[in-house]
């Protein structure tokens, strides 16, 4: 690293964080591409959706957290797991089906779950995980915890009806949780104009007595301290936040369309493009002397070849095994229920 | 051994299950300052409190959800919906959550939770507050589903479902409510789920039912024992995982049966029996199973409609006879 600017303690520490969002960043980016590679030669299968463009709301919002806070999120999720710790070896792994992923080859890309971090899933159901959120905060307030419950879902999932419910009874009961729209402008093909009476999302949260705020989504640091604010107002407060984090997509809604050419003009892409989070901050810290071009493309290296050696583990890791298609349906599967659900799976004789 | 009412039941096992468990808390409609929607939670937030006994604004999706995130954070919630049929509208987070946490997330995060209201008509209270919804609840891999027919039944299989570590739904009836039978006043006392059990024996034919039914096919049992037929009153009390033994052993013996449901015949639990029947009991049979239902039609609001829309003592009757080949 760049030995410059570090002579006091503050530096270093602000040097230290920089370097830290860089490395998630990077560590995001390098795997999805590596993940959208993978899909295209069939070794990734099902729906797959990057989150390619919006790394600094994950690196951002991860960064001001605690280990036994929760998180959840929707199925454009394998920033956020990374962000939140997950390695790259058992993401990849869960998304080429194999018995090592998170969620043992069941879950797929859009469900990834690790309980040591308190990573909630991966929920396919646009919304459907909002009201789950409040209950996770709901459980915090019951025991007398300070945890908070951060809940990431699109701008999309605004309009749906679980949203309301959702953010009506957080901010009725007081409880601990951050509401984060990640507005990238666009649900699948359909633009924010075309869908949302009221285009400005954040002002929903006027509804439910809630402060609302706006946070740009593609510096790491606005994004870091908004969340800083919002998460310290429910862990404190107990106030719950609604807050819109601007962002893009870079690539197409899943592996299936693409980046531009049919509801997006390249014009608009090329354009957003311009403000790619980790061009602006690895601007940012060259300019400050934070590092150099060299300790850039070392940590590039670096992420690169974690993603590479995480296809490598998924590659090499075996499918799950025959019997794990009756795991897990219920916790008890010794008893009765396991016999019958065989049975009944058509599956006993 | 006391005798006390269906609700009683119900609410000596949430009182019994509140006490015993920290963890347990009852949210819904109504459940708190108004006792509930049909006084099931009556007293229980004087004795509890407001953090235990929670009242929710109309909002079947979002408390629905509330449950199961709390259940992910390590509680064991206790969801009340006014009626099943409000419980439509929460179906997300019944089936798409609840019944898929476990197996999406590879066995790291349990689903410790109940479902619970009633289920069914009630009294001319037309199409969209009179559906049985068991089957459509019981196609779900990842949920258990119990239908208690008495109070016995009701309090044990409810202080079970509280303490199973998946999400189990609870269908009540609003007309057992008010049901007497007698009910043992030792909290330890627990029914195991997947247990069905034989409310009455006969040798001549076998009557497989559950939940409001069973009182049907009792009265049935009465006025055939009148013309001396003795039938097997199988009582399954949970429909998933169903006690498929108990089914076996019976037919065994009587040779002959009729299933008796309260919803739609159309893919219906009844279905789903004489499929077991047909295929494990074939050797066994002497007539073909015959299946009494509601009628396939909205539920109706005039008396006499609503009447002939049900399935009810006297078809049961009839549907016995039939495969005895008895003249009616
Ligand atoms: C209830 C529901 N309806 C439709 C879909 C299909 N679908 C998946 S993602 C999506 C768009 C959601 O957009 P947004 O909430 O903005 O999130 P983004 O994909 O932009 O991250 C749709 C319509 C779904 N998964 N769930
Ligand atoms: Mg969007």
């Amino acid at each position: 690293m760049a030995k410059k600017n570090t002579s006091s303690p503050a530096a270093a520490n602000a040097r230290d964080t920089a370097v830290a969002y860089l490395h998630s960043m990077l560590m995001q980016r390098r795997f999805e591409e590596k993940s959208a590679e993978a899909y295209a030669i069939g070794k990734i299968g099902g729906f797959c959706h990057l989150y390619i463009g919006q790394e600094a709301v994950s690196t951002g919002t991860m960064a001001a957290l605690r280990p036994d806070d929760y998180v959840i999120t929707a199925y454009r999720d394998h920033g956020l797991a990374l962000a939140r710790g997950m390695t790259a070896n058992e993401i990849m792994a869960e998304l080429f089906g194999r018995a090592t992923g998170c969620s043992g080859g069941k879950g797929g890309s859009m469900h990834l779950f690790e309980r040591k971090l308190n990573f909630l899933g991966g929920h396919g159901i646009v919304g459907g995980h909002i009201p789950i959120a409040t209950g996770v905060a709901f459980a915090i307030s019951y025991r007398g915890g300070d945890q908070v419950c951060v809940c990431f879902f699109g701008e999309a999932a605004v309009n749906i009806g679980a949203f309301h419910e959702a953010l009506n009874m957080a901010s009725l009961w007081n409880l601990p949780v951050v509401f984060i729209i990640e507005n990238n402008r666009y649900g699948m093909g359909t633009a924010i104009s075309r869908s949302t009476a009221q285009q400005d999302v954040v002002k929903r949260a006027a509804s439910y007595a809630m402060i609302g705020t706006s946070v740009d989504g593609q510096d790491v640091f606005a994004v870091r301290k908004e969340m800083d604010e919002a998460i310290e107002r429910a862990r404190k407060e107990q106030r719950p936040t609604l807050v819109e984090v601007r962002t893009t997509r870079f690539m197409g809604h899943s592996m299936s369309d693409a980046a531009s050419g049919t509801y997006r003009s390249k014009e608009e892409l090329d354009q957003s493009m311009q403000r790619d989070p980790i061009v602006l901050l690895k601007t940012k810290m060259l300019s400050d002397g934070m590092i150099t071009e060299d300790d850039y493309k070392k940590m590039d290296d670096e992420a690169k070849a974690a993603a590479q050696a995480a296809w490598d583990f998924a590659d090499a890791s075996p499918e799950p095994s025959p019997e794990e298609l009756f795991t897990h349906v219920l916790s008890d599967e010794s008893t009765v229920g396991a016999a019958n659900n065989a049975e009944l799976a058509g599956a006993g004789r | 051994m006391t005798v006390m009412t269906y609700r009683d039941a119900l609410n000596h096992a949430l009182r019994e299950e509140l006490t015993r468990d920290e963890s347990v808390f009852l949210m819904g409609e109504e459940v708190a300052e108004y006792n509930g929607a049909y006084k099931v939670s009556r007293g229980l937030l004087d004795e509890f409190g407001p953090k235990r006994i929670v009242d929710t604004p109309i909002t079947e999706l979002g408390f629905a959800g509330v449950g199961v995130g709390a259940a992910m954070a390590g509680l064991r919630p206790i969801i009340e919906f006014m009626t099943w049929n409000f419980a439509l509208l929460a179906l997300d987070q019944v089936v798409n959550a609840a019944a898929k946490m476990l197996y999406m997330s590879n066995g790291q995060y349990k689903m410790p939770m109940v479902f619970r209201g009633p289920n069914g008509a009630a009294l001319q209270l037309s199409a969209q507050h009179s559906q049985a919804w068991e089957s459509w609840l019981a196609h779900i891999p990842g949920l258990k589903v119990v239908a208690p027919g008495t109070p016995a039944d009701a309090k044990g299989l409810l202080k079970a479902a509280i303490r199973d570590d998946n999400p189990v739904v609870v269908l009540e009836g609003e007309m057992l409510y008010n049901t007497k039978g007698e009910v043992d006043e030792n909290p330890d006392i627990v029914i195991p789920l997947g247990k069905a059990e034989l409310k009455r024996e006969g040798q001549h034919c076998s009557i497989i039912t559950s939940g409001k039914m069973v009182l049907v096919a009792l009265q049935a049992a009465d006025q055939l024992a009148k013309q001396g037929v003795n039938v097997d009153v199988v009582d399954l009390r949970t429909i998933r995982p169903m006690d498929v033994e108990a089914i076996a052993t019976s037919v065994a013996k009587t040779n002959r049966a009729v299933v008796v449901e309260e919803g739609w015949e159309i893919c219906g639990i009844g279905a789903q029996v004489v499929d077991f029947i047909q295929r494990e009991c074939f050797d066994d049979l002497d007539a073909p199973v015959v299946r009494v239902h509601q009628a396939d039609v909205p539920m109706p609001y005039a008396k006499n409609l609503e009447k002939l829309a049900k399935p009810d003592a006297a078809k049961t009757v009839a549907a016995v006879k039939r495969v005895m080949y008895l003249e009616d």
